[in-house]
């Protein structure tokens, strides 16, 4: 069974909410909709004070070619537009939607009917592209990257392969497991819109072997749907979600450092999430304004996969699993790989919500760190091929043209490194600091 | 022949043979370098320790000699040794210093212990820029100082050290060569080179907070929170202006009459070393 | 509502620990100890007990008295286990003095100077047996004959295999079961190659070590001395001889593989091992002692700097 060759770890899995059915989550009594949900440029809000809105009314529109739109995902009225907290513990801009009643906008079609390729012949490339960007779609597996530049190869790059993520190999996250289970032959339709869209008669669904399950059925479904889909059962190996790992994994190509991208070996790769959010774009017109998001941790009463509406608060999606438990250390928004810790719980569901996850007070706090023992293991798991000892060093003691030099700038921030440290040292800490120096400093230089 | 000569023969005309071509190399790649360098890096305190903005004094000189001919040197201060060393190096140069203004670090927060309480407890390495890497940090202020110190630990003069009991760097003014580097290493740019004033004495808003007042204030009971009663004080000498629900006093133009101080409500507009006799009681 | 707890992902850990470590190594020397003491009774414990108790004692008060910590890093089983390989590295035979000394040595100029765990250059159990080995030649060299369980300082000694190959008497060797098992003279946790062999597949499955270091060295032997063996029997001994004597098989799976002290990355560790292996071989076949291992490795830990900044790994994305 296949896997990506270098480094990599296994945390322990406590997919406690597999087999959890998808449940819709009520609706919220005011909406956040902040104007950050994804990489690149800010949306900017098209609706002002007072305005009446309905589920699926534009709020905002893209703020520039990479940017996306943001659409209402509850009826109401416009409260305001103010900044508040968002997931990324600052302030940033929202547009506040007090909500009444559930009204859609009646061009959204919401019978649950498949409609197929077949029903749909004028679709050419282009109309897929224009609609996934007028959706609002962005990369659903965390990275929020707005989904039509990826549908849009550089001139130059010929995409060969569309690859569909749907390794979740975050640990305690779902939401990708069930979707596939409840929906795949919408998944599917979506990945066969992908491909229409970048040109490709080749697609893999590539699945970690944890999911029996959707393997066996996400495989019977692609062959009566179309048999250029193949799913690729994987090896558990921790980060295989990641975009290089995953097309390393699936087709054995090394995507190069940046500025290569994926495309630049011929790759296309999309979230699962992502191709059921097209879709439903393409298909139902419907907008990205719900998602599929695992509300999960070992002290929660129930752990579940909700669908819940973009803009809802963290807090209330928690009270629909059973409450905070007493003893709550840390929230996390996302996996405990990557996730980022909450400061709060009034913070709004965001498109790139795939999870929350609470941890006891006793599981969030660090370990006291001890000296490096130089044991080696922080390089042997490292999927880069770097030295995160190295890195950290040489980041603690600011010598930034070293870290240059030792490729900081090509590290995923997956975490693998700290995850292993024998000595529990903040690796990814200092690495972050030093990343993030080292980018501006290249910045700088090219800027000149 | 005796032993003893041969070798003394031979070792000389190696010696000789190498001082030769030591000679000629020396000559051949000869280094040019404008004397004007060496003298003016000779007038500098050699302390290397980059607060003028250059990686060490002989860099320093070497910009300060081509600044000259660039025809002025406007900019060039050297922290360390302030205004008398720059006359030195104009002299050198034959040119006129630039006035400069003795300045030093500010801390523009007043977020204590007491006035900000904790929200939320930061657990990782003990770094503003970690810290700030995952947001608003452990206050309610996502503009007010983060408290692991990075300031203190980019200081190469011992001139800030935190106080354990507001939980806040604190510059000593003597030592403060306003070199710049804790401006620099502050993720949130709190820190401010301002102008000592006369006899120290200055007038300060102690906070950095661009949050409307209410979440200001939510956060932090000695934010400034953007009333703008200070701007209204101050009508005379126009020094302070508001921007952005926060107040900043223009150095230039602030008389220090410290109306402003009396006030603000929130008590973030700060007096530095005026005597000690209270215009007005505070509580 | 309570203050959450904020960091920077991950925000899960392994679970793995610098004791975990340190006591899987512990634990795989066992069987060797074991071995140590059948083969060497009384004195071996002796030995082996104080060496422990001293290297422990030195690194306590050295972090509290001297560096002002809190002696906290005795409990991290690092002077533990350097106490158990310096011991190992002893003849069982060996006065007290000599072995607290060693153990002084060993902590205080081989580790503690450095500033503790993960700094030292050398392998600190490695400093203090060469310490010995080359201030007290003689008590350092006089192996007690294995079978006497009851005796320490009043052992009967002789020759060592290799002690005997260095003056080119080839035929009087232990036959190919002593060797395996260890009865013969040598120091006392050496001798016995299964029972390192074994210890060593522990620490590979725990993954406490990697193949790398190991292997490397074992090879790089094995097929030298092969050669050297084929090119001339009477001069050399076979390879099986010579991987099972002397402190080789010691060396290969817990001297040389000490984290600390070798290089990070797997392409280094290779480099590393074949050099060992190749600096014992001719130590042992044209230098002045009959041993070698010890030198080879402290000779290449302090190469291991350099191996780390010209061994990097592949970075992901660049050329195979």
């Amino acid at each position: 069974m296949k896997t990506f060759s270098k480094g990599g770890v296994h945390p322990d899995e406590n997919k406690l909410s597999a087999s959890s059915a998808i449940r819709e989550a009520g609706l919220p009594k005011q909406a956040v909709f902040s104007m950050f949900q994804h990489i690149g440029a800010p949306a900017k809000p098209v609706v002002a004070k007072g305005d009446e809105v309905k589920v699926g009314t534009l709020l905002a529109e893209a703020g520039g070619f990479v940017s996306a739109p943001v659409y209402s995902s509850v009826s109401g009225k416009v409260s305001k537009i103010d900044h508040v907290l968002d997931a990324s513990g600052t302030c940033r801009q929202a547009v506040i939607v007090d909500v009444e009643g559930d009204e859609w906008e009646e061009s959204i079609d919401r019978s649950p009917a498949l409609v197929r390729m077949e029903d749909r012949p004028e679709l050419d490339a282009p109309a897929i592209v224009q609609k996934v960007k007028e959706a609002g779609i962005v990369g659903m597996g965390g990275a929020t990257f707005p989904c039509h530049v990826k549908l849009t190869p550089p001139p130059g790059c010929k995409a060969e392969y569309v690859i569909i993520n749907a390794v979740e190999c975050e640990p305690y996250l779902t939401a990708d497991h069930r979707l596939m289970l409840e929906h795949p032959d919408e998944i599917l339709v979506g990945v066969q819109l992908i491909m229409k869209a970048v040109g490709v008669s080749k697609a893999f669904i590539g699945i970690e072997r944890n999911k029996p399950d959707a393997i066996r059925l996400m495989t019977e479904r692609a062959q009566a749907i179309d048999s250029r889909i193949k799913v690729m059962p994987l090896q558990m190996k921790y980060p295989q979600g990641g975009e290089k790992q995953l097309i390393e994994a699936v087709i054995g190509r090394e995507v190069p450092a940046p500025p290569a991208i994926p495309i630049n070996v011929g790759a296309v790769v999309q979230n699962v999430g992502t191709a059921f959010a097209i879709y439903q774009a393409v298909m139902k017109n419907k907008p990205l304004i719900d998602r599929v998001i695992t509300v999960t941790g070992k002290q929660l009463a129930r752990p579940s996969n909700l669908l819940a509406r973009l803009g809802t608060p963290f807090s209330q999606l928690i009270d629909e699993c059973g409450g905070l438990p007493e003893n709550t250390g840390k929230v996390i928004g996302g996996g405990p790989m990557m996730g980022k810790a909450l400061l709060s719980l009034d913070v709004p569901m965001t498109k790139g919500s795939s999870g929350l996850l609470l941890m006891t007070k006793e599981e969030a706090r660090r370990a006291e760190p001890q000296a490096c023992i130089r044991c080696a293991k922080c390089v042997s798991v490292c999927p880069m091929g770097l030295e995160p000892y190295l890195l950290a060093k040489l980041s603690g003691k600011a010598d930034w043209e070293g870290a240059e030099k030792n490729d900081i700038t090509s590290c995923l921030e997956c975490g693998c490194c700290q995850f292993t440290c024998p000595s529990h040292r903040p690796l990814l800490d200092h690495m972050r600091v030093g990343k993030s120096t080292v980018m501006g400093i290249i910045r700088a230089r090219n800027a000149r | 022949m005796n032993p003893i000569l041969l070798a003394i023969v031979i070792l000389g005309a190696i010696a000789l043979a190498s001082a030769l071509v030591l000679y000629v190399a020396s000559r051949r790649f000869a280094v040019k370098v404008d004397e004007r360098i060496d003298r003016v890096a000779e007038v500098l305190p050699q302390a290397n320790c980059g607060g003028c903005g250059f990686p060490g004094c002989s860099a320093f000189a070497e910009a300060c000699v081509k600044a000259a001919d660039g025809g002025s040197l406007e900019g060039r201060l050297c922290p360390v040794g302030g205004q008398p060393v720059m006359d030195k190096v104009a002299g050198i140069l034959g040119m006129q210093a630039g006035a400069a203004v003795a300045r030093v670090a500010v801390v523009r927060c007043n977020g204590t212990c007491e006035a900000r309480p904790r929200v939320a407890e930061f657990d990782g390495v003990q770094s503003c820029r970690v810290q700030q890497m995952t947001g608003r940090g452990e206050t309610g202020c996502v503009y007010g100082c983060l408290g692991c110190g990075d300031c203190v630990a980019a200081c190469r003069f011992g001139a800030i050290r935190m106080n354990p009991a507001t939980g806040l760097p604190e510059v000593d003014e003597d030592k403060c060569t306003a070199c710049g580097a804790c401006v620099k290493a502050c993720p949130r740019g709190i820190i401010e080179l301002r102008p000592k004033g006369p006899k120290g004495r200055r007038m300060v808003v102690l906070c950095n907070s661009k949050d409307k007042g209410a979440v200001a204030r939510k956060a932090c009971a000695n934010a400034c929170i953007g009333c703008g009663k200070c701007v209204k004080v101050c009508d005379k000498f126009v020094a302070i202006t508001l921007e952005n629900s926060l107040a900043y006093i223009d150095p230039e133009k602030c008389k220090l009459c410290r109306k402003c101080e009396e006030a603000c409500p929130t008590g973030a507009i700060h007096s530095f070393n005026f005597p000690v006799k209270p215009i007005k009681k505070e509580e | 509502m309570s203050k959450f707890i904020i960091s920077l992902s991950p925000h899960v850990h392994g679970g793995d620990s610098v004791e975990k470590n340190m006591y899987g190594v512990c634990v795989a020397l066992v069987p060797a100890l074991l071995a140590g003491l059948y083969f060497f009774g009384l004195g071996a414990a002796i030995v082996l007990t104080t060496s422990v108790v001293s290297c422990v004692a030195f690194e306590f008060l050295i972090s509290k008295y001297i560096l002002g910590r809190d002696g906290r890093s005795v409990t991290d089983g690092s002077a533990i286990l350097t106490g158990l390989l310096l011991g190992f590295n002893l003849p069982s035979n060996l006065p007290l003095w000599l072995i607290v000394l060693g153990a002084l040595v060993a902590i205080g100029v081989g580790k503690m100077t450095f500033g503790g765990l993960g700094q030292n250059p050398f392998n600190p159990a490695l400093v203090g047996r060469v310490f010995l080995l080359i201030s007290f030649p003689v008590q350092m060299t006089s192996w007690p004959v294995a079978g006497q369980l009851t005796s320490y300082l009043d052992a009967q000694t002789a020759a060592t295999p290799l002690g005997l190959a260095s003056q080119g008497r080839l035929d009087n060797l232990p036959d190919a079961t002593d060797l395996l098992l260890g009865n013969m003279g040598g120091s006392l946790g050496e001798v016995s190659a299964l029972a390192l062999l074994l210890g060593c597949a522990w620490l590979l499955w725990k993954r406490i070590i990697t193949w790398h270091i190991p292997v490397s060295i074992l090879g790089t032997v094995a097929v030298l001395s092969g050669l050297l063996y084929v090119a001339d029997p009477s001069t050399y001994m076979n390879p099986l001889t010579v991987l099972t004597t002397g402190g080789l098989m010691l060396g290969a799976c817990f001297m040389a593989t000490d984290y600390v002290t070798s290089p990070m990355t797997p392409r280094g560790q290779v480099i590393y091992g074949v050099m060992i292996g190749i600096i014992t071989l001719v130590i042992r076949n044209w230098g002045a002692y009959p041993e070698g291992m010890s030198f080879a490795i402290l000779i290449m830990n302090a190469f291991t700097p350099l191996i780390n900044t010209y061994c990097k790994p592949r970075r992901f994305g660049t050329k195979k």
